[in-house]
């Protein structure tokens, strides 16, 4: 272990000014024009060791666009990333000797077996025949995927390709992890098998770990730090509790109507532009006295018989992330 | 385990903070790491393409084996139409030569092609592009594989127009050096095609182009061919392959001619895969 004397401090990925602008594309026949976007604005960060670090954001908001500069994929415009003292911008073949990646893409995998697939990532990762036999055997027995070790990945399911893809990102330890949403469509023992993986490397070998999600549950249970995307800038970064508490005063109240609102009725009819519709669905973010007699007025009279259902929550990383001003209105999910 | 203080190896970056004021429990939020970290092992080239030549080969048994057995159905018809026009003698050496060729073309430039369009478009190169693998490896194991796949296809078309034709299979052993440098040729252009193409449907299209030249110029025989079409002809790297084969069949085959032929398909294949690796290095990192 590092002799460090407060290792968390350690700046594992420093991002400083990084911009990158895709050019205006002019329409051709069937495609329609694309005016130029900055899909990653100014972007600054620092990731410590030993930390899970999350993107969160809507699709579209920059997560992997930045990733990609992060690991060497894409040159940015402007802008430095630093990873372990490396200059990834200008050698951008280093990031592959420091990191291992997750992509949502498994097409190079697909027709391998799960274990050819490990085994293979981690010959490429610099592994001799023997070390990377016997980190895969260790990596699929850790993951549950020993059952299935002889399948090919095109013949699982979602869930379990995905895991076999983070087995193979497992095999040949890195000191970086950069997973871009690395449990999607996994049934819940996958995602603690990931989660646990992650924490024994973080425990045993001070592994950071860069997770690039949308679904806020995840962000708020497993991430010691999160940085919230929208439109290619970061809107803010702390802990899941620390942005929260820029939301404490509010209480977050969802109404379903059974076919529609109510609006003959006044109070209803009041609420209504302070509502974010979506269907049947109401979203309305009250402080908890106004919340308790919302509730009051829909839970009695006349409003009552067209409720289907209601809810009463604390504010989630999504209510953060629409009162810091964030543009998207769907595209998070809580699953 | 990464940024042990005592076994940093060059400074690259020269710190006005002491290192011990740094670890001594000043915030290092804003000011990054300046102590390069060691970096893994890279992976070396013939490790990394044995690798990669292994994983694609197995790939064969789950994706690839109904088109390896169009390749030679395809090979074997075109034996069987042309039994019925020609009669025998030097068109009957092109037409099988030609016809074993093409399987070639088929695997390794047509499959290949398609396989590197589909893998850049859909963000499959990411993989490889973020293992410290060189590129070659990647290329030349892939092209490897794509032309070991071309081996049962091509002896069989081989062996099966010898016996159509009456010609003998004597020196049917030189398909040993015919099928991995014509293999090379072909696989290195098809692979420099996918990788190339800005659309996966272009490289498909570019490796059908590609073998329907191999089949339309290389199964017919040259002698009543126009002279431009000959001078395509010409151009096109399976064609060397096909006359290296085609001079076998003969009574004392020139042998010169043979190593000549070889050679061009030798040459070819080292630009082209040559080529290639540049097209995925440029692939890859954009």
């Amino acid at each position: 272990m590092a002799p460090a004397v407060r290792p968390r401090d350690e700046v594992v990925c420093a991002v400083r000014g990084l911009t990158k602008t895709y050019p205006a594309v002019r329409g051709r026949r069937g495609t329609p024009a694309t005016p130029e976007v900055r899909a990653i604005d100014d972007v600054r960060l620092d990731i410590r060791r030993g930390e899970i670090f999350g993107l969160l954001g809507p699709n579209g908001a920059g997560k992997s666009t930045l990733v990609r500069q992060l690991t060497g994929l894409m040159r940015p415009d402007t802008g430095s990333v630093e990873i372990l003292g490396h200059d990834i911008v200008r050698h951008p073949e280093r990031a592959a000797r420091i990191l291992a990646y997750l992509g949502q893409e498994s097409t190079a995998l697909d027709e391998l077996t799960v274990s050819l697939a490990a085994e293979t990532t981690g010959r490429l990762r610099g592994l001799d025949v023997r070390r990377a036999r016997s980190e895969r055997d260790a990596v699929l027995d850790e993951l549950g995927l020993t059952a299935i070790a002889g399948r090919p990945l095109k013949k699982l399911s979602g869930g379990q390709r995905r895991l076999a893809c983070f087995a193979a990102a497992l095999v040949g330890e890195r000191p970086l992890l950069v997973l871009d949403e690395p449990t999607t469509g996994m049934d819940p023992v996958a995602r603690r098998a990931v989660w646990s993986a992650v924490d024994r490397r973080r425990a045993e070998h001070g592994t950071t770990v860069l997770l690039v999600t949308h679904n806020v549950i995840e962000a708020e249970t497993v991430l010691d730090r999160v940085a919230v995307l929208d439109q290619g800038r970061i809107i803010a970064c702390d802990t899941p509790a620390g942005l929260k508490e820029q939301v404490a005063g509010e209480v977050r109240v969802e109404l379903v109507w059974r076919e529609r609102a109510p609006l003959d009725v006044p109070e209803v009819a009041g609420l209504r532009e302070r509502a974010a519709e979506s269907g049947r669905r109401w979203t309305l973010r009250l402080a908890p006295e106004e919340a308790r007699a919302v509730v009051a007025t829909v839970t009695g009279g006349a409003a009552f018989a067209a409720l289907d259902d209601f809810t009463l929550a604390t504010p989630s990383l999504e209510d953060v992330y629409l009162a810091l001003g964030g543009a998207a209105r769907q595209g998070l999910v809580r699953t | 385990m990464v940024l042990e203080s005592g076994r940093e190896r060059e400074q690259r970056q020269v710190s006005v903070v002491p290192a011990e004021v740094l670890s001594g429990g000043a915030p290092a939020v804003d000011e990054p790491v300046r102590r390069p970290a060691e970096l893994g092992p890279r992976a070396r080239l013939w490790p990394s393409l044995v690798a990669v030549y292994r994983a694609q080969l197995s790939r064969a048994r789950v994706a690839r084996i109904p088109l390896l057995f169009v390749a030679t159905f395809q090979s074997v018809g075109i034996l069987v139409m042309m039994r019925g026009v020609v009669e025998g003698g030097r068109e009957a050496e092109s037409v099988v030569a030609g016809s074993a060729v093409l399987v070639v073309a088929f695997v390794a430039l047509n499959l290949l092609a398609q396989y590197f369009g589909q893998l850049r478009a859909s963000g499959g190169l990411d993989h490889y592009a973020t293992l410290p693998v060189p590129p070659a490896a990647v290329v030349l194991g892939a092209a490897g594989a794509y032309a070991s796949f071309t081996v049962p296809g091509t002896v069989v078309t081989a062996v099966f127009g010898c016996a159509l034709f009456g010609l003998p299979v004597t020196h049917l052993w030189v398909l040993a050096a015919v099928i991995p440098l014509a293999g090379a040729a072909l696989a290195g252009l098809g692979a420099a095609c996918g990788l190339l193409a800005p659309r996966p449907e272009l490289a498909t299209l570019l490796g059908q182009l590609g073998m329907s030249a191999a089949l339309l110029l290389g199964v017919l025989p040259p002698d009543r061919m126009p002279e431009p079409v000959r001078f395509l002809r010409d151009l096109l790297p399976s064609t060397y392959g096909v006359e290296a084969l085609a001079r076998t069949f003969g009574k004392g085959p020139d042998w010169a001619y043979v190593g000549v032929d070889l050679a061009v398909c030798a040459a070819v294949g080292v630009v082209s895969l040559a080529v290639a690796t540049w097209a995925y290095r440029r692939a890859a990192v954009r």
